[in-house]
């Protein structure tokens, strides 16, 4: 019989050394944690790389790249944080104007701001738009920031599906693609819009901005949960995965998968490629359980039961807002469906 | 035995954290080896596929490794993965840190160590800063921050990527939380971790490692550790992710048979790693049935 390994003394009184020093660190940091937190948390700016940032708090995560054109913002976070969010993006932009919205899907947090982040920019006009513009163009700028995005994102505030009440008009997108991918050039980099056709919705884009090496990615992939599927809205487990690869094909790591491209979550810590991958593997292996589960027979009931998702329940499974069982519902309600249509040629806009 | 236990741990507490003349703190500036004596069999060969011995890992780290399938390392974006914090130490590598020093003040700023494996580099910052919010990126090194509690170097390490606690398929999460006991006696390097994982651990993991020291420096050349991935597999069809479904990893019991170990002992677990387990190995089955393997 082999002995069952021993625990050397040193060991277990360096152990007991480390469990008195964290224990009183852990005091400390328990006490500190007691104060009440403010209602309404403060937005959080982070420098993110090249000419971006992300700005958290505001509902959504908020990408804000700024340079001598003025400022494009990447989704504006709730409306009833959108005051919060301008000022933030005053703090970090100065008076550069605000120039683009650009919206990833249309949920509420993240258009919800919508409205006011538009009306707080301006753009410039020329031409026969300027003549449209009339009066209210200024020295060649009319007030309100042009706002970006997928027509379905288009279609979903002016005219939700199941009857709901629209957006507020100014807070639709005045610029619309239903391509693949629409390029844009601002502050000297390139920009791309690559559409997601089925994955957290219909309208996902990914935004790359290709100088900074920075991909704002919506909510086609979160660190605070498992991913998100509205499969009512057009969204499907086979669309996220699609997406969460289509990351990893764009991203370029620095060294030992590190670095190099950022990938900002729609909520959640930035990331790099390989937090993509572990993301990636992780919602490839539910797809993979619950359609063999599926393809056995099984029930919705059944397949909950079997907890396809069980060893990342205590990581992604903790989020109220999006729990293990509505994601496991919502792979197993869209796994049989198709990633989307998706042409092999890309920049169909140029 | 707990409490005589209790008692020296007691006595060295005091030992170690009485206050004492700043000039105790020793000089870690250097080039340092890793010595591998000490679980060896781990750190060099490797561990074997459902070896989950000793280690306080909960159900879900167990069911996260039983799903893991060694060729996932064959996926290009995961060929160049590092070791993180938590366990790159534990690694044959040669190690160099040197200080950075305020050029006014001669205060340490922060400590630097360059790891040969991985080609890792550590910052550990010793002016007093506080941790980045929680919305900043992950790395394998993680951030680090460090202070002198007498000769013994506390480094606390947040901020690291998911990785793993055992090379085996054993999940680190990304919300581990590393601390660092470091000192130095007669040229050794002790590094003793204290590792909390709220998510795949269900009490702390406690290691230790010894580095010699160098007399003389090392050659730039054994820093080095180049890597570039490669397609490793003619038609692995983008997207792969190589894995078992539950209850299907035939590797599972080859540990427990090649060495007759009883099963419980080969799952791990925060029991395990205590004394008292082995009255309950007295009785228990051993690992029967083992596939064949190819193992020798």
């Amino acid at each position: 019989m082999t002995p069952a390994p021993r625990v050397p003394a040193f060991v277990v009184i360096l152990a007991l050394v480390a469990t008195a020093i964290a224990s009183s660190v852990a005091t400390t940091v328990g006490l500190t944690a007691q104060s009440a937190p403010p209602a309404t948390p403060a937005l959080d700016t982070l420098p993110v790389h090249g000419q971006v940032s992300l700005i958290t708090g505001a509902g959504g995560n908020v990408a804000v790249q700024v340079g001598p054109q003025g400022v494009l913002v990447v989704d504006t976070g709730l409306e009833a944080r959108a005051d919060a969010l301008i000022g933030a993006i005053r703090r970090l932009a100065g008076d550069r104007p605000i120039r683009y919205i650009v919206n990833t899907h249309a949920h509420a947090d993240h258009t919800g701001g919508n409205l006011k982040v538009a009306a707080a920019g301006t753009q410039l006009v020329a031409g026969n738009f300027a003549a449209q513009v009339g009066d209210r163009a200024v020295q060649g700028a009319a007030p309100g920031a042009f706002i970006v995005a997928h027509e379905n994102v288009l279609n979903a505030l002016s005219a939700p599906k199941g009857g709901g009440a629209p957006a507020p008009f100014g807070g639709w997108p005045t610029d619309t693609f239903f391509q693949d991918e629409r390029t844009m050039y601002f502050n000297g980099e390139g920009i791309q819009l690559v559409h997601e056709p089925s994955a957290h919705t219909d309208g996902d884009v990914l935004v790359f901005f290709r100088g900074s090496d920075v991909i704002a990615a919506g909510d086609t992939y979160v660190t605070d949960g498992f991913p998100g599927i509205d499969v009512a809205a057009g969204g499907s487990i086979a669309g996220v995965v699609e997406s969460l690869n289509r990351l990893i094909d764009l991203a370029i790591s620095e060294q030992f998968t590190e670095g190099g491209t950022r990938i900002l979550p729609g909520h959640g810590r930035v990331s790099d490629e390989f937090d993509v991958v572990e993301y990636r593997d992780m919602a490839t292996i539910v797809r993979d359980r619950v359609r063999a589960l599926r393809q056995k027979g099984s029930t919705l009931a059944q397949v909950l039961a079997a907890r396809p998702a069980f060893e990342y329940e205590p990581r992604y499974g903790t989020n109220r807002a999006w729990t293990t069982e509505q994601f496991v519902g919502a792979v197993y309600a869209s796994v049989n469906q198709p990633a989307g249509t998706v042409s092999t040629t890309r920049g169909g806009n140029r | 035995m707990r409490q005589l236990l209790a008692m020296t741990g007691l006595a060295v507490i005091t030992l170690f954290t009485a206050p004492r003349a700043a000039s105790a703190q020793f000089d870690i500036t250097g080039s340092y080896n890793t010595l591998l004596h000490e679980d060896q069999p781990e750190r060099i060969p490797g561990p074997a596929l459902g070896d989950y011995s000793g280690l306080p890992i909960n159900d879900y780290a167990r069911a996260f490794a039983e799903a893991w399938d060694p060729s996932r390392l064959t996926v290009p974006e995961h060929q160049c993965r590092a070791h993180s914090a938590p366990y790159i130490m534990r690694g044959p590598l040669n190690m160099r840190i040197w200080d950075e020093r305020d050029a006014q003040t001669q205060q340490v700023l922060a400590l630097h160590i360059d790891i040969s494996n991985f080609q890792q580099r550590r910052v550990i910052w010793m002016d007093g800063r506080s941790h980045p919010s929680a919305s900043a990126e992950h790395t394998w090194m993680g951030f680090s921050t460090g202070e002198w509690r007498g000769d013994m170097l506390v480094v606390t390490t947040s901020h690291i990527k998911q990785m793993w606690h055992r090379r085996n398929g054993l999940p680190q999460s990304d919300a581990v939380r590393l601390t660092e006991y470091f000192t130095l006696h007669e040229g050794v390097l002790t590094q003793v971790t204290w590792t909390d994982d709220p998510v795949y651990l269900s009490e702390p993991l406690l290691k230790t490692t010894n580095m010699r020291r160098n007399a003389r420096p090392l050659p730039a050349q054994q820093l080095l550790y180049p890597c570039t991935a490669v397609v490793e597999i003619a038609d692995q069809v983008r997207g792969a992710v190589p894995n078992y479904m539950p209850g299907e990893n035939p590797f599972l019991k080859e540990y427990g048979a090649e060495f007759n170990l009883p099963e419980v002992a080969t799952r791990g677990g925060a029991a395990t790693t205590y004394p008292e387990f082995q009255s309950q190995l007295k009785g228990a089955g051993r690992v029967r049935n083992a596939p064949q393997s190819g193992r020798p």
